[in-house]
């Protein structure tokens, strides 16, 4: 057994189960196709809601119309299926091979020209290996470069934590007029993209593992970059939460209200600039407040809105969800989201923790 | 060994020898005197390139006298690093690059990513100077709120076509101006000046490597090898040679010249394939740091410095008296 850190939960027994991890675009093989599953609520998913495969495709639509949008990727054309953008648009797509601080600092050179450069590659490598080209040449400089760091968090479990990305929201969060937006589904990964077009500046956009749940029926309309999106309305807690985690969020705050606990849901897509008014509505009009978020609890999402409560003044039951101070255990997806309680069980679980504090 | 890329060339300015060491250094080493620049230019005898000649050295020592005055203001400059690329500096924007002052972000003007940001005090003069913004803006060099530091700043200054300062990401950033310039169908060359202690920076060779893959013939990369970084000699400390073996087998074309040489850089430039798929080009200029400040020239202990009181006069005085052939014991400091 692992030795753990104190703040670790005990491991679970090994369980036998299929491993979950995503492979998609990574692997060729042989054997039954298993039936995708949501790691979170163990419930099928369908695959057109996988963010990180819609990205390729929603540029490569986009492009049609302007033909400022290039696609950079370091050799991850198929995980990430740039390879859609690559096919249509061939001329505008630049595979640089292994190299994530070129690629970072390339995309930099090419927005100063005038074109728009969305960069995809692991979350881990955007925001840690290249994480001073993405400060000094893409956002010191103000290039509108598009970050699409995809397989965030511990979405690829049993690589280990060379390939999580626990920390990159507080990394990022930090640099300024960098904004940092995190899509909870394909759906939102669309709207981000359309409306990265009329922003000015270089972004992080944070997303899953491809094969993140539906939260949004559709491409919402009105969505702004730095404005939250109140998804359910409740007075004894308000849940925020952010990317991968929305979904979970919903399903735990279903749960409570099957238990007579009333919750707010607020999907917190955007770390960077941050919603502050929404954060204290949340502390003002509900009894208690939960982040919920696939990152280190340090630096993230829930040191955001603690800054935010705490600037306001506002003391209110709090409490910070995410992965503890530790690299993770060794797992597959899904029993790492239960054994950290980032699945919907778990978050209900600490939810009623806060509740009975 | 030299590769076939280095050789294959046609144009006589083209790498001679392929030594691995260096020769300025080695020959400093033996106390070689290198022969005068002036009196080089004069055996030419085309009186245009003689004019040109000489307004080019005009302004390279105008880019010294610059930084001097400049480095006065916070009492600390990066002179020796500059006055290598000097005459570099000049032939580009006097001589070689197409640019609007009156529209700094023209959209097919040539591009220097000055990559060793901290030559920047030297760059700032040149584009005052060519009237990219009123040279009385210098005046507040370094002062607070002011758009001029030690590493420049596209969003505060024109002409600036890329902020730098942290080196290593110079190459690839030019990598993607010209690879930009491919997608908009522009012509437009792409400059990119290094300095040899950032050769150290492995991000410099995965853009090296990007531009030979993607054949970049509009890139043009500036090697200021003036075998100094600043803890000491780049080949002690961390050595770059065979930089022309090096380039040439990341399918670069190579030209290796005498950056001080005001002909030999115009003949480089005269010697560059035009913009269009096809190897990138690199010429790699010999030169010596702290060029023209006899106290300086190659010494390492200058990458950082102030003249005070008389040792500043003393230094204007002979940078006004030109560029003076090169002694090795002159040298050692």
């Amino acid at each position: 057994m692992a030795d753990l850190t104190s703040a670790s939960p005990a491991l679970p027994q090994a369980d036998g189960q299929a491993s979950g991890q995503d492979l998609s675009g990574l692997f060729r093989g042989t054997g039954e196709v298993q039936a995708l599953k949501d790691p979170k609520s163990g419930r099928g998913i369908a695959v057109t809601s996988i963010p990180a495969f819609v990205a390729g495709e929603e540029l490569a639509d986009l492009a049609e119309a302007d033909d400022r949008i290039v696609v950079l990727t370091a050799d991850l054309a198929h995980a990430n299926r740039t390879i859609d953008f690559a096919v249509r648009h061939p001329g505008r797509f630049f595979n640089v091979g292994v190299a994530e601080q070129n690629m970072m600092s390339i995309a930099a050179g090419m927005a100063s020209a005038g074109l728009i450069p969305f960069v995809g590659t692991f979350a881990s490598y955007a925001a840690l290996l290249a994480c001073e080209q993405v400060r000094t040449d893409c956002a010191y400089t103000g290039m509108p470069v598009r970050i699409l760091a995809h397989h965030s968090g511990m979405s690829l479990g049993f690589y280990g934590t060379s390939h999580h990305s626990l920390e990159d929201l507080g990394i990022m969060r930090a640099i300024a007029e960098l904004a940092v937006v995190c899509a909870a589904d394909a759906n939102q990964l669309r709207a981000i993209l359309r409306a990265s077009l009329g922003y000015g500046g270089p972004m992080y956009i944070r997303l899953g593992r491809g094969r993140d749940p539906q939260v949004y029926a559709e491409p919402p309309a009105d969505f702004q970059i730095g404005r939250a999106i109140r998804l359910r309305e409740g007075s004894d807690l308000a849940i925020i939460a952010t990317g991968s985690e929305v979904h979970a969020c919903l399903g735990a705050a279903r749960g409570l209200a099957a238990a007579g606990i009333s919750v707010r849901v607020i999907d917190m897509h955007t770390i960077h600039p941050l919603d502050r008014n929404e954060i204290v509505a949340a502390a003002r009009e509900t009894a208690a407040v939960l982040t919920v978020e696939e990152h280190n609890i340090t630096g993230g999402l829930g040191s955001a809105v603690a800054e935010t409560l705490a600037d306001a003044g506002l003391a209110t039951k709090f409490t910070r969800h995410g992965v503890p101070d530790e690299h993770v255990v060794l797992g597959p997806p899904a029993a790492l989201y239960a054994h950290y309680r980032l699945d919907e069980a778990g978050i209900e679980s600490v939810a009623r923790q806060l509740l009975e504090r | 060994m030299l590769l076939a890329g280095a050789l294959d060339t046609g144009c006589s300015r083209r790498l001679p020898d392929g030594s691995a060491a260096g020769w300025p250094f080695l020959q400093r080493q033996k106390g070689i005197v290198m022969i005068g620049e002036r009196e080089r230019y004069q055996q030419r005898g085309d009186p245009e390139r003689g004019r040109l000649i000489a307004r080019l050295a005009d302004r390279a020592m105008f880019i010294r006298l610059e930084t001097v005055r400049l480095a006065e203001i916070p009492g600390a400059g990066h002179y020796t690093g500059t006055f290598s690329a000097a005459e570099l500096i000049a032939s580009l924007y006097y001589a070689e690059m197409r640019y609007r002052p009156d529209e700094p972000s023209w959209p097919a003007r040539d591009r220097l990513v000055l990559s060793k940001g901290h030559a920047a005090i030297g760059l700032y003069p040149v584009l005052a100077d060519v009237g990219f913004f009123d040279r009385e803006l210098l005046d507040d060099y370094t002062r607070l709120g002011s758009a001029f530091g030690d590493h420049p700043d596209m969003r505060k200054i024109k002409g600036v076509d890329f902020s730098s300062g942290s080196l290593g990401h110079g190459l690839s950033v030019s990598v993607g101006m010209a690879l930009a310039g491919r997608v908009t169908r522009t012509d437009y060359r792409t400059f990119c000046m290094v300095g040899d202690g950032e050769l150290a920076e492995g991000q410099i060779w995965e853009a090296a490597m990007a531009a030979g893959h993607y054949r970049l013939g509009s890139l043009v990369c500036i090697v200021d090898r003036n075998y100094l970084s600043i803890d000491g000699a780049t080949e002690d400390i961390m050595g770059v040679e065979p930089l022309t073996d090096k380039f040439a087998s990341f399918r670069w074309s190579v030209q290796r010249i005498d950056g001080h040489d005001l002909d030999a850089i115009l003949d480089a430039y005269d010697c560059l394939e035009p913009p269009g798929p096809g190897q990138p080009q690199v010429i790699i200029a010999d030169t010596v740091k702290g060029r023209g400040v006899r106290r300086m020239e190659g010494d390492v202990g200058w990458h950082v410095g102030r003249l005070a009181g008389a040792d500043y006069d003393e230094v204007i005085a002979e940078l006004q008296g030109g560029l003076q052939p090169l002694t090795s014991g002159a040298s050692d400091g």
